[in-house]
């Protein structure tokens, strides 16, 4: 990791509710101001529906849905962050966007063990910035939402 | 990849494919001398480029390959099963080499030895030591005389090398190699044309030394022509000499102009000799300027020269895609734009936005065809799949194609490639018998595997039938139990129907032992889910010791489908056309048309039938809109039963670009994709079958827990039974005022039908009402059995359960229609007669149709008039 410092990992940040998460910035493709979200009945909690970014439809993940935090205040605007995870683009919802940052391995540690619930999974670990932690989100583990019956169809 | 050699393979490959196709005839047809030309032509052509480009190794397979066949064709040797193993052995050693080629442009190492030994054993030759080189390939020469049918092919071989691979830069190397080239004929030069002046390069280099060959029409066309300048410095071949003189028969224009008679055999000559002095116009440009031929005709040979000629051009895939992508997207702003011209405040857009449909509609449709392939192109290789397989399992199979030009969208033809082949192997290999069981069946001892493609609305059918063993249900379903893919009570409930299609659940292989041929695991669910993902659908249909029948449904194309857009609870909805059979509005304020209530299940009638109702709001838990005063219904057909989904309101139609969903929502059963609208918004594609799965629309008939199948044929026939699905044991409950009941026996039942009160009349001795342009007797079911009160007057409508009795239709009237029960049971009284049934913890009795109508109703004569 040491070697590593040379090319400091940059991060693309934003806050949700109340935490402060980044994801890497090369996992990024973009970040909208606004898009229309067409619903998709009997997804699975987490998924808001779909956008059309440029022709393509992208997936959206509300992540407070999905790291179970207490829902965005309805008149509150989400940012769009688009990742590129498997081969195809999806769109985060999260409240603000902030900076990249470049971040200094030696900060990094794993989440404790404590840790609970679905951010467990998610969290890879955190930057011990000064006066906040940096939580890591695994953009891969976060898209990768699959329902768990046949929909009750079939 | 070096260019030419990409294109070398391009058309190696073809020839191959050909190849393939061509032994596996010759077999059949062993004295098909045009079989054999061409067979010969093919490796010849491969023989030759590959002799330039230095592919040694493949070369000497080629060259050993022909030797063997120009034996044949020259009736020194005949086909036979060793001497076709052979030569498709040399095809595969070919494809080999070629793929080694492919991957690194090199040749590689290959050991062919054994293979070139069998060849030569085969040719009656001792195996020789080194190869030779192609021009000097005096065995052919030798062996056949000039300016026969067969050299004529062998002249043609080197047209297409020199079409194949010939930059300027590879004329030495190809000289020296002594294979004459050309460069590619430049501009305004068709490749027909191209083709002539090789050929009459070819006789130059020959000094014109060919006796039989006729007068050159075309002379090379000097400046685009190197080889003209260098072939003749080459000892001149006799090989190339005499079939130049019978190749261009059918493709100079010259000729064809005489063949016409549109010019005369002198002028064309006249017109030749002027080229070759240095005329730089075109045969038929010449001949038309000089007032020798009518410009018109000129014009229709040179078509019809395109047309012998290879009026082709190769476009790489990739275009085509994007091409196809492009057209999507315009396809998206057109909407987008036509929607705005529709605008008043735009007026003035309509017209131009009107031809910018047209327009992009139009291109669509080219686009689209161009990437339209015949499903022949894949069913090509599978004689020669099925004729190894044979042989390797000692079976005798006769291989049927039907419908090999039905065209198909190449991502979809690519898409079946594998699962088509996938199962054809399967019937091969489990399906059909060998020779000694089928003989003991006493059927024939070849088994036939047929294959037919054709169009069906929107839709593809593409059929695998044989006249094997057939699929076992007990076995299907013991193998399942066995394997834990269902459960034991599942398996006993299952309908044999069911049971078969098993044979696509996963993990599901019957083979007791493991072929290297299929039961490797790679089963028929990855066929079926194959099919399935691009929007198709795969069903079984198996008679045991009669055989099975696969049928593959899937759509034309992919990209840009018609459909019908909706809302449903604030959202919209695409539904493909394809699905849609029609539109029914309901006023709410007319209590004539509404949605009712069958025992739970709603259902409208529409046109005297019953449609089975799904409420999209509910199916999609979403609200429904504010109540518009309306009940929208979109009429949709599965597998020929329609049924009725209510919307909250029917927009318009229009061509959507089917975009994909992304993983996290790809597998909600009840929608297929996804598109983008005028408007840019997304709209989601409903998946028909889904919809009609969690509905229980489809399901309903194989479970045979339903009974409804509505009719979906002109006539509009209401509660049609289907056979396989009820049995006496399946009663209509019937009500004849509120204490009293009865139950019909559902298969006696034709339809259910509701008159208006006045449309009954009385014809003196009878009541009878005019149905469908006949008169139908209606028999009051409540006094006539003693069962009940009359079903006559109680309101405006009356309903009546249509019989057939004989062929005679007669309505029973009756109070009510309650319910349909399934699996009643029936029981007999002791003295015969009445029988009765437990329905709802009531007994209830059944009417016996045919004996109760015997009584009331006359035979009809033989005429059929009722009255």
């Amino acid at each position: 990791m040491t070697a590593a410092a040379a090319t400091a990992l940059q991060l693309c940040t934003f806050r949700l509710g109340p935490l402060y998460l980044g994801v890497n910035v090369l996992d990024v493709q973009e970040v909208l101001y606004q898009a229309e979200v067409c619903k998709v009945p009997h997804a699975e909690p987490g998924i808001s529906g779909l956008i059309n970014l440029r022709g393509q439809i992208a997936t959206t993940i509300d992540l407070r849905t999905r790291l179970e935090i207490e829902p965005r205040d309805p008149e509150a605007r989400p940012i769009h962050v688009v990742v590129r995870s498997g081969g195809e683009s999806v769109n985060l919802l999260v409240d603000k966007i902030g900076d990249v940052l470049a971040v200094d391995p030696d900060l990094y540690e794993p989440p404790p063990e404590t840790m609970s619930g679905i951010a467990k999974d998610l969290i890879l670990g955190a930057y011990k910035l000064e006066g906040e932690l940096l939580l890591i989100l695994d953009v891969d583990k976060t898209v990768a939402i699959r329902p768990n019956n046949g929909e009750g169809a079939n | 990849m070096d260019e030419i050699i990409g294109e070398f393979l391009v058309e190696s490959y073809e020839g191959l494919d050909r190849l393939d196709q061509t032994f596996i005839d010759l077999e059949e047809t062993p004295d098909d001398t045009g079989a054999l030309t061409e067979a010969f032509r093919i490796l010849h052509t491969i023989k030759g480029t590959c002799g330039f480009l230095g592919f040694g190794q493949l070369e000497l397979v080629a060259h050993r390959g022909e030797n063997l066949l120009s034996l044949l064709r020259d009736e020194v040797l005949e086909m036979d099963n060793d001497i076709a193993d052979a030569l498709l052995a040399t095809v595969d050693a070919i494809r080999e080499i070629l793929g080694v080629i492919e991957e690194t442009e090199e040749e590689g190492q290959h050991d062919n030895a054994e293979l070139i030994a069998r060849l030569e054993v085969l040719s009656g030759q001792e195996p020789a030591a080194a190869p030779e080189p192609p021009a000097e390939d005096t065995p052919d020469a030798a062996a056949s005389p000039p300016a026969e049918a067969a050299p004529a092919a062998d002249g043609a071989a080197p047209v297409e090398e020199g079409e194949a691979a010939a930059p300027p830069a590879d004329t030495d190397a190809a000289a020296a190699a002594g294979v004459v080239l050309l460069n590619p004929p430049a501009d305004d030069t068709g490749p027909a044309d191209g083709e002539a002046t090789l050929a009459d390069a070819f006789q130059a280099a020959a000094g014109e030394s060919g006796e039989t060959a006729p007068p050159a029409s075309e002379a090379p066309s000097a400046p685009t022509d190197a080889v003209a300048e260098e072939a003749p410095s080459e000892p001149p071949s006799p090989e190339p000499a005499a079939p130049a003189a019978g190749s261009g028969d059918d493709d100079r224009i010259g000729d064809i102009l005489v063949a016409d008679g549109a010019a005369k055999r002198d002028d064309v000559e006249i017109a030749a000799t002027e080229q070759s002095l240095g005329d730089k116009r075109k045969i038929g440009k010449i001949l038309s300027d000089d007032g020798r031929a009518e410009p018109a005709e000129v014009e229709k040979a040179a078509s019809k020269q395109r047309g012998a000629a290879d009026s082709t051009i190769r476009v790489d895939v990739a275009v085509l895609d994007t091409l196809m992508n492009l057209v999507g997207e315009l396809v998206l702003s057109r909407n987008q734009i036509v929607q705005l011209a529709s605008d008043e405040e735009f007026r003035e857009f309509a017209g131009p936005a009107q031809r910018l449909n047209l327009i992009t509609s139009e291109l669509q449709e080219g686009v689209m065809r161009t990437r339209m392939q015949p499903i022949g192109n894949i069913w090509n290789k599978l004689p020669r799949v099925v004729r190894d397989l044979a042989n390797q399992f000692d079976k005798q199979i006769s291989l049927e194609m039907e419908g090999k030009g039905t065209e198909l969208d190449r991502t979809i033809l690519e898409a079946i490639k594998d699962p088509l082949t996938h199962m054809v192997r399967n019937t091969v290999d489990h399906g059909i018998e060998s020779p000694e069981i089928r003989e003991a069946a006493g059927k024939n001892t070849e088994g036939i595997l047929r294959l037919s493609a054709s169009h069906e609305g929107g839709q593809v059918n593409i059929e695998i039938s044989d006249d094997g063993a057939g699929i076992d249900p007990d076995r299907m379903r013991t193998k399942a139990v066995e394997k834990g893919v269902i459960t034991p009570e599942a398996a006993a409930a299952m309908s044999d129907n069911e049971a078969v299609n098993l044979i696509f659940a996963p993990g599901f292989s019957t083979a007791t032992t493991v072929s290297n041929v299929s039961g490797r695991g790679v089963g028929m669910d990855v066929v079926r889910t194959n099919v399935e993902r691009i929007g198709g659908s795969v069903d079984v249909k198996s008679k045991v010791g009669q055989g099975t029948t696969f049928k593959i449904k899937i759509p034309l194309t992919l990209a840009i489908i018609p459909a019908i857009t909706v809302r449903c609870g604030g959202n919209r909805y695409a539904i493909p056309q394809v699905s849609l059979q029609e539109l029914v509005r309901l006023d709410s304020n007319d209590p004539s048309s509404r949605i009712e209530d069958l025992h739970g299940a709603p259902v409208y009638r529409l046109r005297e039938s019953l449609l089975p109702i799904v409420d999209l709001r509910e199916r999609l838990g979403v609200e429904p809109e504010e109540d518009n005063g309306a009940v929208n219904i979109v009429v949709l057909q599965l597998d020929g039963k329609p049924f009725g989904l209510v919307v909250d309101r029917i927009d318009n139609t229009e061509e959507i670009v089917v975009k994909p969903l992304g993983a996290a929502v790809k597998d909600i059963a009840l929608f297929s994709g996804a598109t983008i609208m005028g408007d840019g918004k997304v709209a989601l594609i409903l998946d028909v079958v889904g919809l009609a799965a969690a509905a229980d629309i489809v399901n309903a008939g194989r479970q045979g827990d339903s009974s409804i199948e509505a009719d979906h044929g002109q006539h509009g026939g209401a509660i049609e039974v289907t056979d396989q699905v009820l049995d006496d044991r399946t009663l209509l409950l019937v009500a004849f005022d509120e204490e009293n009941r009865a139950a019909i026996p559902l298969s006696a039942i034709e339809r259910l039908e509701e008159f208006d009160q006045d449309r009954i009349e009385d014809s003196g001795h009878q009541t009878v009402v005019q149905y469908r342009g006949s008169i139908l007797p209606v028999l009051d079911l409540g006094p006539t059995t003693g069962m009940g009160g009359s079903a006559l007057g109680l309101g405006p409508r009356v309903n009546s359960v249509v019989c057939n009795y004989h062929g005679l239709s007669v309505g029973l009237a009756v109070g009510s229609i309650l319910d349909i029960v399934s699996h009643a049971e029936v029981h007999t009284s002791p003295g015969g007669g009445v029988e009765t049934a437990i329905i709802n913890g009531n007994v209830t009795d059944v009417i016996d149709v045919d004996s109760l109508l015997q009584q009331y109703v006359p035979m009809p004569d033989p005429i059929g008039a009722v009255l």
